[in-house]
């Protein structure tokens, strides 16, 4: 049973003064998402990134298709006891304290008066918000407003998440924060959908992504086999300048950081530069493979319409 | 169900509470109430008709000015600041959602009609010195407020199923007013002919009649509501909710959120 499948799901927009005009939001999107995957849904702004979600979410209603969450209609409202949402950019209610809006979201998911006192503080102070426990959320920062956005899809202990831009305008920090929640939930094997356009977010936290742009689904990789891809070409780091006219001289392209110089070049020619490094009395500082990474892969989708089988 | 319908209402209900907007506006009520004796004093011989006209009256309008001000926001809030994602993305079914945001705002008022209430008996009691029997037939006249409360917070959260909160502030101030002259449109209607006559006799089954809910110069010259009129306006004040309420469920269940 996949976690998440979506057949053919598909959002046209009426536009205009007489709503004659159509919009598409979303082409027809084919997705399978296993169980206790992470999966990084990218796209650039105004892909169709969030058309999806609220697709999934039962938000927005699809011109056609439809999808199942846990083998079971996206619209059961029996399933969303299971699953935990994030919107992107997320406000509550700001006239509450985190317990309380903790309290009011654990009611709406089903929690009894017992799990909310048990499970509450506990996910306070996982989202490490122990020291504003009873401070309006109108006083939180757009980090602690994130992290407080996670406690709430993750209170009820859904076994799968979707979180919809999840770092977006955060700083490094709470980045780092968010980043960290996340792998723990992935530690605790929950199936964990999440859409962006951070690549290397992505890259860190996923294990296969879906690229989407103006509404179609371009590609469907694993993050691994993206990145271990090897161009054929090596990078060559050293200190010692007196190597470096015959190592550009191997067709290398060479950058100088201080006293570290970087070369890339065909692997072909990777014995010869070596051998000028030591004959030249250079120190070899490290040599490796030129991996792809999900910027290529990512980008290189958005160049190709095609549509890649799961 | 279970206890969501609860816990959407009284979420609704504390968000009201900690409006600053609305203790401005309770105090500006009892305010008034509590200036009423003075008032009072001009109009020698009938300060009590004097008070309860103006305080019911000042009770009426606030209450009507809270339906509508917040009622507008009920639903057209929770989507702007997407706080809706979060609770739709929930075992919440929209029914249930608009129901329980009918019920806090319906009890918000009901709180605040009570203190009111109790603000306007406590200048009753300072201008009388005491309260007869005849004062408690005034909670008649606060029923049927509390009636006309439901009914344009009904009506408010139907337009705000559909259009932008300044849209739905102007009709359902529209619909307050012309219901407020439904027996004088239903006046109209008898007089008039042709499609004047019919027009005006849709009009004033489809606005509200406020003015049957309407007994404050009544219970201000200690007349007697009759127990029929108290159960024909609570069964047409349930039944006009009803139909609002489920007109603005049936809007919001095919709604796309933005």
């Amino acid at each position: 049973m996949h976690a998440i499948e979506i057949n053919g799901f598909q959002k046209t927009y009426r536009v205009g003064f007489w709503f004659q005009k159509q919009k598409v939001g979303l082409k027809k999107l084919n997705l399978l998402v296993n169980e206790g995957e992470t999966f990084g849904f990218l796209g650039p702004n105004g892909a169709g990134k969030t058309t999806t979600l609220k697709l999934l979410m039962g938000l927005i209603f699809p011109t056609a298709g439809s999808a199942k969450i846990l083998g079971r209609d996206w619209r059961d409202s029996e399933i969303k006891k299971r699953i935990g949402f994030l919107p992107e950019q997320p406000y509550f209610y700001d006239h509450l304290t985190p317990r309380e809006l903790l309290d009011y979201y654990g009611r709406l998911s089903g929690l009894s008066s017992q799990q909310r006192k048990l499970r509450i503080p506990k996910m306070i102070e996982r989202v490490g918000l122990t020291d504003t426990p009873n401070v309006q959320l109108r006083k939180f920062s757009k980090g602690m407003l994130q992290r407080i956005g996670i406690a709430q899809a993750i209170l009820h202990d859904p076994a799968v998440v979707f979180l919809d831009e999840p770092m977006s305008g955060l700083d490094p920090i709470g980045r780092k924060e968010v980043r960290d929640l996340i792998q723990s939930l992935k530690r605790e094997g929950k199936t964990i959908f999440f859409s962006t356009h951070i690549l290397s977010d992505a890259e860190a936290l996923c294990d296969r992504v879906a690229v989407i742009h103006q509404g179609e689904l371009r590609g469907v990789g694993i993050v691994s086999e993206l990145v271990s891809k090897s161009e054929g070409r090596v990078e060559i780091l050293w200190q010692g300048a007196q190597a470096l006219r015959s190592i550009e001289a191997l067709g290398a392209k060479c950058s100088e950081a201080g006293e570290i110089i970087r070369a890339e070049l065909d692997e072909n020619s990777l014995q010869r530069a070596l051998e000028i490094i030591r004959n030249s009395n250079a120190r070899l500082i490290s040599v490796n493979p030129v991996r792809a990474s999900l910027e290529d892969y990512f980008v290189s989708r958005l160049a190709h319409p095609v549509e890649v089988a799961q | 169900m279970s206890g969501r319908i609860p816990a959407i209402a009284f979420s609704t209900f504390r968000e009201a509470v900690r409006d600053r907007v609305l203790y401005n506006l309770i105090f500006f009520v009892l305010l008034l109430v509590a200036s009423a004796p003075i008032f009072g004093q001009i109009s020698v011989g009938v300060e009590r008709i004097f008070l309860v006209n103006l305080g019911l009256t000042a009770m009426s309008i606030f209450g009507i000015v809270i339906a509508i001000f917040i009622g507008i926001g009920l639903v057209s809030k929770e989507i702007d600041k997407k706080t809706l994602y979060t609770v739709l993305s929930r075992p919440v079914r929209r029914w249930e959602f608009i129901t329980g945001k009918y019920l806090g705002l319906a009890g918000t008022l009901v709180v605040n009609t009570f203190l009111m209430t109790l603000g306007f008996y406590a200048a009753l009691l300072f201008l009388t010195r005491q309260l007869g029997r005849a004062d408690a037939n005034i909670l008649v006249a606060v029923y049927f407020i509390i009636l006309q409360f439901f009914i344009i917070t009904g009506i408010t959260l139907l337009f705000s199923s559909f259009s932008t909160p300044i849209e739905s502030a102007i009709y359902a101030l529209a619909m307050f007013i012309v219901g407020s002259f439904a027996e004088d449109l239903r006046g109209f209607a008898a007089m008039a002919h042709g499609p004047q006559a019919w027009l005006a006799r849709i009009a004033s089954y489809i606005v509200p009649n406020l003015s049957m809910l309407n007994v404050i110069t009544r219970v201000s010259h200690d007349q007697i509501i009759p127990a029929s009129l108290i159960g024909l306006n609570t069964i047409y004040a349930f039944f006009y909710v009803t139909i609002v309420v489920s007109g603005a469920v049936i809007i919001f269940e095919f709604r796309n959120l933005k």
